[in-house]
């Protein structure tokens, strides 16, 4: 089957100006990522703060540089692809954006939001009303929402223009940056729903970043954990969630807080600090945190290593032939 | 001691279409050293709550009525010049979203030393405090990275940034707006970890605000749960999670999808919208979605007591109904 979008060992490296940094001189905040993304699937992206998953995001989304790598779009390199070519791609890919009032223009009305993208894009003769309404209505916001300026919002109201605006120009493929953080379970779901239900009208792909462990556990079907700029772990979420091999998985499905006051947690400690991309560990990259590391881990780098329905990239990985409930 | 004590708060918006209600009647207290919660669905009024707290509302916000005291203080009543000298020392935020916290234009260091403004240690003593503190919420290279600017940071480390500033003054009273929703599960229960220790080292309250029901379950004491401008339920968490008394908390606790077992494209919701807070319906706020609505509902119920300090405002608990 051919991939929607099929990423290669995509670097994406910053340059760092001088002070304390001179010495560095760039950092790779994607460090060779690679994944594929069917026509009409979801892909969930989880990881750490700073692991650079909206990095990676934004990359796919053509608003970032990758110095390194290849990302095809139905077959097309976008890699290098001059502005004016990807101007076009643009109604095709969309980005949903971390912060939901910071990325909506204060001066602008909703309604100037949410059509923003046809007249970004010059499509003239459109009924910028009607397309208002239509678009209100899809993510359940009332029409007179319409005239309102974004300080006049709730945060989770923001979301959701953020949601209307991109689904604008019906797009392909749908990049959302923690499309449900700071709404509440049930616009959440309402929200999850209805992009379950554009994605099967529409043949949506998405490309989803969150950090809500029952969000990606529901609807994704294939999950990518990120450490450092790095997979660590990626494959078919179910796989993944009923039998995660990487450590730092281990770790974040342990570390989800259940909705229970007296739940039995059983939390995965992870020691010290995440480690800076600016002095990366040697050996495996998790091992300054790993709970499980011995001394292989601080000098040889673990190699991507396929198993089933899922990928890791560990030497040490937990095993569930034994005894399903308790990892290695 | 009660470090924040509300009583019968009411906030309104102008707006072209009218009033519009945002809070209505609200009360709710923070007891000494204890971390209360506040959930609600989004446009519930916990940000316009917040807001009025601290006194930092929009323009076009109106007290209605009410109390806010702290530490017996009425806050309400407060001059401007003495309410700025409480925010950031005495009451210190945590917002939603970080890019408010912090001057994009200022490195996070000198942030970080202007906040110690008062205290008569010298530059050096207050970066190594400043650098101690990002430590302390796990930011790495802590150090160097205090000469870097808002923008060169994720937006987690971002919010965890602004915790560190925010506790830097050690205030009797913290507030935090959807702190950790910008965090990973492991960095999102270090944080709570963090803050539940440095709460207790510091002795202060915590007013702590989110949707997700997991943190709150962990994180807090004391819950109150908000629907469309006022307080339908308040209680411990034990006692809220584990008993729910208001049909709303019941629906909430429901479509959490951390207590959805089975995979599912469909995740359950509370069919219907919040009211209009401009032309309020008459009787029980949330009659319209309310599957349990009867006849004593066109009335508005009052909050009343489901078992020793657990209210509800509904009418099934005055009619003994099983909570
Ligand atoms: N300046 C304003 N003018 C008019 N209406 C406003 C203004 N600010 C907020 N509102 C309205 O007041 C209600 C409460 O908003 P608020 O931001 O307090 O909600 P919230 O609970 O914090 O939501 P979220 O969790 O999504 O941030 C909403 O209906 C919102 O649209
Ligand atoms: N424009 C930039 N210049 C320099 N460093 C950046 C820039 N944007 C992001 N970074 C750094 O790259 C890393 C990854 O950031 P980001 O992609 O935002 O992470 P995430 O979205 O996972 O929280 C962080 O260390 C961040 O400080
Ligand atoms: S390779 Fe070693 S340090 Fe790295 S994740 Fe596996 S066990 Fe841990
Ligand atoms: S008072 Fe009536 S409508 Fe309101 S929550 Fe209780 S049962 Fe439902
Ligand atoms: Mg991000
Ligand atoms: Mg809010």
């Amino acid at each position: 089957m051919s991939a929607l979008l099929d990423i290669k060992d995509v670097v994406v490296r910053f340059a760092v100006r001088g002070g304390v940094f001179s010495s560095a001189g760039s950092i790779d905040a994607v460090s060779g990522v690679s994944l594929s993304i069917e026509e009409g699937k979801t892909y969930g992206i989880v990881g750490e703060s700073g692991s650079g998953k909206t990095t990676l995001a934004r990359a796919v989304a053509g608003l970032h540089h990758a110095s390194e790598g290849s990302i095809l779009y139905r077959g097309q390199e976008l890699r290098d692809l001059p502005e004016a070519q990807f101007r076009k791609l643009r109604r095709e890919i969309v980005m949903m954006f971390q912060d939901p009032i910071g990325s909506l223009s204060p001066r602008l009305s909703v309604k100037s939001l949410i059509t923003e993208p046809f007249r970004i894009q010059g499509m003239k003769g459109r009924d910028l009303d009607a397309e208002a309404r239509r678009l209100l209505a899809m993510v359940g916001l009332p029409p007179e929402f319409a005239t309102r300026y974004p300080y006049q919002i709730s945060g989770g109201q923001a979301r959701r223009v953020g949601v209307a605006r991109a689904l604008a120009l019906d797009p392909k493929l749908l990049i959302a940056d923690e499309p449900t953080a700071g709404l509440d379970v049930s616009i959440q779901g309402e929200m999850l729903n209805l992009l379950a239900r554009l994605q099967d009208e529409l043949g949506l792909a998405i490309m989803i970043i969150t950090h809500n462990l029952n969000v990606v556990r529901h609807i994704t079907d294939r999950v990518g954990i990120m450490y450092l700029g790095k997979l660590v772990e990626e494959g078919e979420t179910d796989t993944v969630f009923s039998a995660p091999r990487h450590p730092y998985t281990l770790a974040l499905l342990a570390a989800n807080p259940e909705p229970d006051p007296d739940a039995q947690l059983m939390r995965i400690e992870l020691q010290g600090e995440p480690p800076s991309i600016l002095n990366r560990p040697k050996g495996c990259e998790f091992h300054t945190r790993c709970p499980f590391a011995q001394a292989r881990c601080s000098t040889e780098v673990p190699l991507w290593q396929i198993a089933g329905r899922a990928a890791h990239r560990c030497h040490f990985p937990a095993s569930w032939e034994q005894d399903k409930a308790c990892p290695a | 001691m009660t470090v924040l004590d509300i009583q019968g708060l009411s906030v309104s918006y102008g707006t072209p279409r009218g009033e519009l209600r945002a809070l209505r009647d609200v009360s709710l207290s923070v007891p000494e050293r204890k971390i209360v919660g506040i959930v609600g669905e989004s446009g519930c009024g916990k940000s316009t709550l917040i807001s009025a707290i601290i006194r930092l509302m929009a323009p076009n916000a109106r007290v209605r009525s009410g109390t806010v005291r702290f530490n017996g203080q009425d806050l309400l009543a407060l001059p401007e010049a003495r309410m700025r000298g409480l925010r950031g020392t005495e009451i210190s935020m945590v917002f939603q979203d970080p890019m408010q916290t912090h001057n994009p234009v200022l490195t996070v260091g000198r942030q970080m030393i202007d906040i110690q403004y008062r205290d008569k240690r010298s530059k050096a003593d207050k970066l190594k405090r400043a650098a101690e503190m990002l430590a302390l919420v796990g930011i790495p290279d802590a150090r160097a990275r205090l000469n870097q600017y808002p923008f060169e940071f994720s937006g987690g480390m971002r919010q965890r940034i602004a915790i560190a500033m925010a506790l830097m003054a050690r205030p009797s009273l913290l507030i935090a707006d959807e702190p950790t929703t910008a965090l990973d599960a492991t960095l999102e229960v270090q944080i709570i970890k963090r803050l539940r220790e440095l709460q207790d080292e510091i002795g202060c309250s915590i007013l702590f605000i989110s949707h997700h029901l997991g943190v709150i379950a962990e994180l807090c004491d004391e819950v109150v749960v908000m629907y469309a401008g006022e307080v339908v339920e308040a209680g411990s968490v034990r006692d809220v999670f584990h008993h729910p008394a208001h049909p709303y908390t019941r629906a909430l606790l429901e479509c959490d999808p951390g207590h959805i077992k089975e995979k599912t494209r469909n995740l359950p919701t509370i069919p219907g919208n919040i009211p209009d807070l401009v032309s309020l319906p008459g009787g029980c706020i949330f009659a319209d979605r309310c599957p349990q609505r009867h006849d004593a509902c066109t009335e508005h119920p009052v909050m009343s007591e489901a078992s020793a300090g657990h209210r509800a405002a509904c009418h099934l608990i005055k009619a003994g109904a099983p909570a």
